[in-house]
């Protein structure tokens, strides 16, 4: 009887694993459809190509390396046997190759968000060389140092410091946010975007439908990005943790819409759409380091504070010449690392020192080396089209197939 | 033989069709085309950057008119296309030196 009760708890919680990670997945199709929707018609198909491909590219690099760089083991996931129980020393508690499969599709994430921000003027291959290294080595190691609990470089353990990213605001959103303004650096505003006296020039999506489609798929996928990494659904304890962080992560998202939508009422005198969706993201960002401990309110509260943040982070940026053509390094990168400052408030385990340790620690990392990877790549294969192909676009430059060939002029 | 080629607002273009037909006018040529006169534009706002919209939208009507209907189109288009605030266009009239239709032949006022 026992071991019948053994058996349903792993197969219960291997499968919530499973369609946890499908969720997440599926945030794929999110950013992919919010980032088509914020570009110009021009720029879709090469943006759309570069979300598909990188979500290959992660796949592949965190199996080939990424998985053995953040938990141990051997390459080519060779040591993950498909029985969890025979010869383990622990019997496992849900199937190995479910906790690749939902580790993969974070991987997946964090290199997602690095696409949005380097939108429009990248050329792919550059761009999927880099998804190359961040996937395979830059992200793995920050996250064997946290998610993996490896001392850093064997000098300190941040869990022991109190950090504490319950599904990754630092560890997977500031990270790929940090990553992203490697990439924005190095590579420069669009032609165009910032006038010779400082004037900010406005150069709108082609496509609000689609971004806000995006931004839904995204909302519905982030239930499986906090509520799997409960890690367990199969008791009483879990379900009812399982419960609370899908409470939580929605009263955020809502939160941070209402939040932006005002701010931007109040800022500009008009409900601008794409500030409100960047404000639902940005509460369920700013949620999920800490999606287990607070109320409801406090949640809403949290997922608010991003929103406003988020509004002004977007503006900021753009005075200070950091083009991002969907917000991703502010929605990401500033609520990320707002998202670990509010853990403290309501978590004890976690402390406001070990979440700017751990914070410092993962932008250092993902930012410094990405600039380098960055920095070789352009020396070998260059990171910027040219600008006559930035003027007709990537989409015939790089691609050769437009998104929108019966509205385009030049038929 | 005249051309009458009229800049409207674009919501009026269903208001002058319908006034053209109503004096006999059998064909007209619309082309959406963008444009200011003394309207200038407006401001948008995006993500807090102002952009500047110089070319509101207009729609172009093409009529080609015999001499004798001409004072009428020009009295239905303005009537039809009138709504009193600033950017309701301008009809231009210019001469037509020959028409031909291409199916028959015909030239002149018959091919109207």
């Amino acid at each position: 009887m026992e071991n019948e009760i053994f058996q349903l708890q792993y197969a219960l919680d291997t499968f919530y694993f499973l369609v946890c990670g499908a969720l997440v997945m599926w945030m794929a199709a999110g950013f992919a459809m919010l980032e088509a929707g914020l570009v110009r018609g021009k720029n879709t198909v090469e943006i759309l190509t570069k979300n598909v491909a990188l979500f290959a590219v992660a796949c592949t690099m965190y199996m080939v390396c990424g998985y053995a760089i953040m938990y141990g083991g051997d390459y080519l996931l060779s040591t993950i046997t498909g029985d969890g129980v025979t010869g383990a020393e622990e019997a496992a508690t849900y199937a190995p190759s479910a906790d690749f499969f939902f580790q993969v599709v974070f991987v997946a994430t964090a290199m997602s968000i690095v696409s949005g921000a380097v939108a429009e003027r990248m050329k792919l291959f550059s761009f999927l060389v880099f998804a190359v290294v961040m996937t395979g080595f830059i992200y793995p190691m920050e996250g064997s140092w946290t998610w993996g609990g490896n001392p850093v470089f064997g000098m300190y353990t941040l869990g022991d410091l109190g950090f504490v990213d319950f599904a990754g605001s630092g560890i997977v959103h500031m990270a790929g946010a940090a990553a992203a303004l490697a990439g924005v650096i190095m590579i420069g505003a669009r032609k165009g975007k910032y006038g010779p006296n400082g004037e900010v020039n406005a150069i709108p999506g082609a496509n609000l439908p689609l971004a806000t489609l995006g931004t839904f798929i995204l909302w519905l996928g982030w239930f499986g990005f906090n509520g799997g990494s409960v890690l367990a659904t199969a008791s009483v304890e879990s379900a009812n943790a399982v419960a609370v962080v899908f409470m939580n992560t929605n009263a955020a998202a809502a939160g941070g819409c209402l939040a932006a939508l005002l701010t931007a009422k109040v800022l500009f005198g008009k409900a601008d759409l794409t500030m409100a969706l960047n404000g639902c993201l940005a509460g369920l960002v700013a949620i999920t380091a800490g999606p287990d401990t607070p109320t409801a309110l406090l949640a809403t509260v949290f997922g608010a504070l991003g929103g406003v943040l988020v509004v002004f982070s977007i503006t900021t940026l753009d005075k200070m010449k950091i083009d991002d053509p969907v917000g991703a390094i502010s929605v990401h990168g500033v609520v990320g690392l707002l998202g670990l400052i509010l853990v403290p408030v309501t978590n004890d385990g976690a402390s406001f020192s070990g979440q700017l340790i751990g914070a410092a620690t993962i932008f250092g990392w993902v930012f410094g080396v990405s600039l380098v990877a960055f920095t070789v790549i352009k020396m070998i294969m260059g990171l910027r089209v040219s600008e006559e192909e930035e003027y007709e676009g990537s989409d015939i430059a790089e691609c050769g197939v437009e998104a929108y060939p019966e509205f385009s002029s030049a038929r | 033989m005249k051309l009458v080629t009229a800049i409207i607002k674009p919501f009026k273009l269903d208001d002058t069709r319908e006034a053209l037909s109503q004096i006999g006018v059998q064909g007209i040529t619309v082309t959406e085309v963008k444009g200011f006169g003394r309207q200038k534009g407006h401001t948008e706002l995006y993500r807090g950057a102002e952009y500047v919209v110089d070319f509101l939208p207009k729609i172009k009507i093409e009529v080609a008119v015999a001499d004798s209907l001409l004072d009428q189109v020009i009295e239905a288009v303005t009537q039809a296309a009138h709504t009193g605030k600033i950017g309701d266009g301008k009809i231009f009239v210019t001469g037509l030196e020959q028409i031909i239709r291409i199916r028959t032949g015909e030239t002149g006022e018959a091919a109207i």
